[in-house]
């Protein structure tokens, strides 16, 4: 039986009151727990209190707003899912969504959570940093914002100090520009083994602007940026595709661990990074 | 420290003095001696403790009753109307959609909401919405019929043509 250590429990009515709850050191902000509690019961987490945010229906939205689609961070990975106009703007969303745990858990997880967890292994990590999402944090002296780049400190580290709150992701849309995610996983609701995900904005079939995402192979800021300047300027063709995949494969860290050796998830790398561009580029040609 | 968690349980209100990190399905259980729902795996794997929070499933391991507070939760018990068994039900019957019967609660808690929003799902959506519940049982093969069978006899009764 897993039982979490003594916590307190304190209920957000609002975002001035969840800021407001935020002040102890030790607090943890509860949104759909279902990170947080499985760490809570395995005692690698022991917050003294939990902030619960659940209620804060201003921050459960997904909106176009002018050039920019606008994530509430209280909004659920089914709400990401069921999202036409995330899924239109943005397929990598869905392709990511679907693979994203299963059904019951997408409809409590949250989009803000998942960042916040920084978890090496998360697919909405990889996915909105090829898109150059920036989350806004919102804190007593008003809102920040960080390009998600710059999100992630490390594994389970972030920038959001304390008394601040991610309240929204903020994804420019581009025309002429798609987007795809690849992920191999053991089996179905898991971890990824390796993900790719592939931004592409193509102008007279050539690469404007390039962003490759990567989950679970230690990529630094779980981009791979020179595969990326690679691509910049560039045709959009198969070969330029596979020598940026290769480019991605040697510059990330892969981990061999029960999930597989090095040299494996390198080679997904660059299977999985192939395969998302050639997408998101045909889809890129759909859309312009 | 404890605190109050008053919840609404298949239309009863329940409230009771628990500790903040008692997880919702040891609440079910054990405060409430609503047993039906089950408690496998403790790592929101399996999902046999799904129940309704708010008439959304989720994986009561996986959930505070603190979170729970104010809300309204149905449970397996909640499925028999009246003597009367959900078309759901019905179906784990007639397609023998449960052997040892440890997963049936979530995997009927899941068929119901599923159900409810898309009365006619085809095999495909029936099983991508189950992929969170194990059943160690039956293969899904059978679980799969049961929920067709529901979908096809929304009026519950066997025999019924669809």
């Amino acid at each position: 039986m897993q039982v979490p250590s003594h916590v307190e429990y304190e209920r957000a009515t609002s975002v001035e009151h969840a800021l407001a709850l935020l002040g102890r050191p030790d607090h943890r902000v509860l949104a759909g727990g279902h990170s947080l509690i499985p760490m809570m019961k395995l005692r690698l987490a022991q917050p003294g209190v939990l902030v619960d945010i659940n209620g804060l229906a201003e921050l459960s939205y997904i909106k176009l707003d002018g050039a920019e689609l606008r994530i509430g961070a209280l909004a659920r990975h089914a709400d990401l899912l069921d999202s036409a106009v995330a899924g239109q703007h943005f397929p990598i969303f869905h392709d990511a969504e679907r693979v994203v745990a299963d059904p019951i858990v997408r409809l409590w997880g949250t989009i803000g959570g998942s960042l916040c967890q920084a978890d090496p292994s998360e697919d909405l990590s990889a996915v909105f940093a090829a898109v150059r999402a920036i989350a806004v944090i919102r804190g007593q002296d008003g809102d920040r914002e960080v390009p998600v780049r710059e999100f992630h400190l490390g594994p389970y580290e972030t920038v959001i100090g304390p008394g601040e709150l991610l309240a929204e992701i903020r994804v420019p849309v581009q025309p002429g520009t798609g987007s795809a995610y690849e992920k191999v996983a053991r089996r179905v609701g898991d971890w990824s083994v390796a993900a790719a995900g592939a931004v592409l904005r193509l102008e007279k079939h050539k690469i404007k602007e390039a962003g490759i995402g990567l989950t679970a192979v230690a990529a630094e800021h779980f981009v791979a940026a020179e595969a990326e300047d690679y691509l910049r300027g560039k045709p959009a063709t198969e070969q330029n595709f596979e020598q940026a995949a290769k480019i991605a494969a040697e510059h990330c860290h892969p981990v061999p661990d029960q999930r597989g050796p090095e040299d494996y998830k390198r080679h997904l790398v660059a299977e999985l990074t192939t395969r998302a561009l050639r997408r998101a580029a045909a889809r890129a040609g759909a859309s312009a | 420290m404890t605190m109050r968690v008053a919840v609404t349980v298949n239309g009863t209100e329940y409230a009771r003095d628990v500790e903040p990190r008692l997880l919702l399905i040891h609440f079910i259980r054990d405060e409430l001696g609503l047993t039906g729902s089950h408690w496998g795996c403790d790592t929101s794997n399996c999902g046999s403790c799904v129940v309704w929070l708010d008439a959304t499933p989720v994986k009561a391991c996986t959930v505070l009753a603190a979170m729970a507070d104010g809300r309204i939760v149905r449970t397996v018990e909640d499925l028999e109307q009246d003597g009367c068994l959900d078309p759901v039900q019905q179906g784990f019957i007639e397609c023998h959609g449960l052997q040892c019967g440890f997963c049936t609660p979530g995997m009927m808690m899941t068929a119901r909401w599923l159900l409810d929003r898309n009365p006619d799902p085809a095999e495909a959506e029936i099983r991508e919405v189950l992929s969170g519940l194990l059943c160690r049982c039956t293969g899904y093969e059978n679980i799969v019929r049961s929920v067709r069978w529901a979908a096809q006899h929304p009026a519950g009764h066997p025999g019924e043509s669809p």
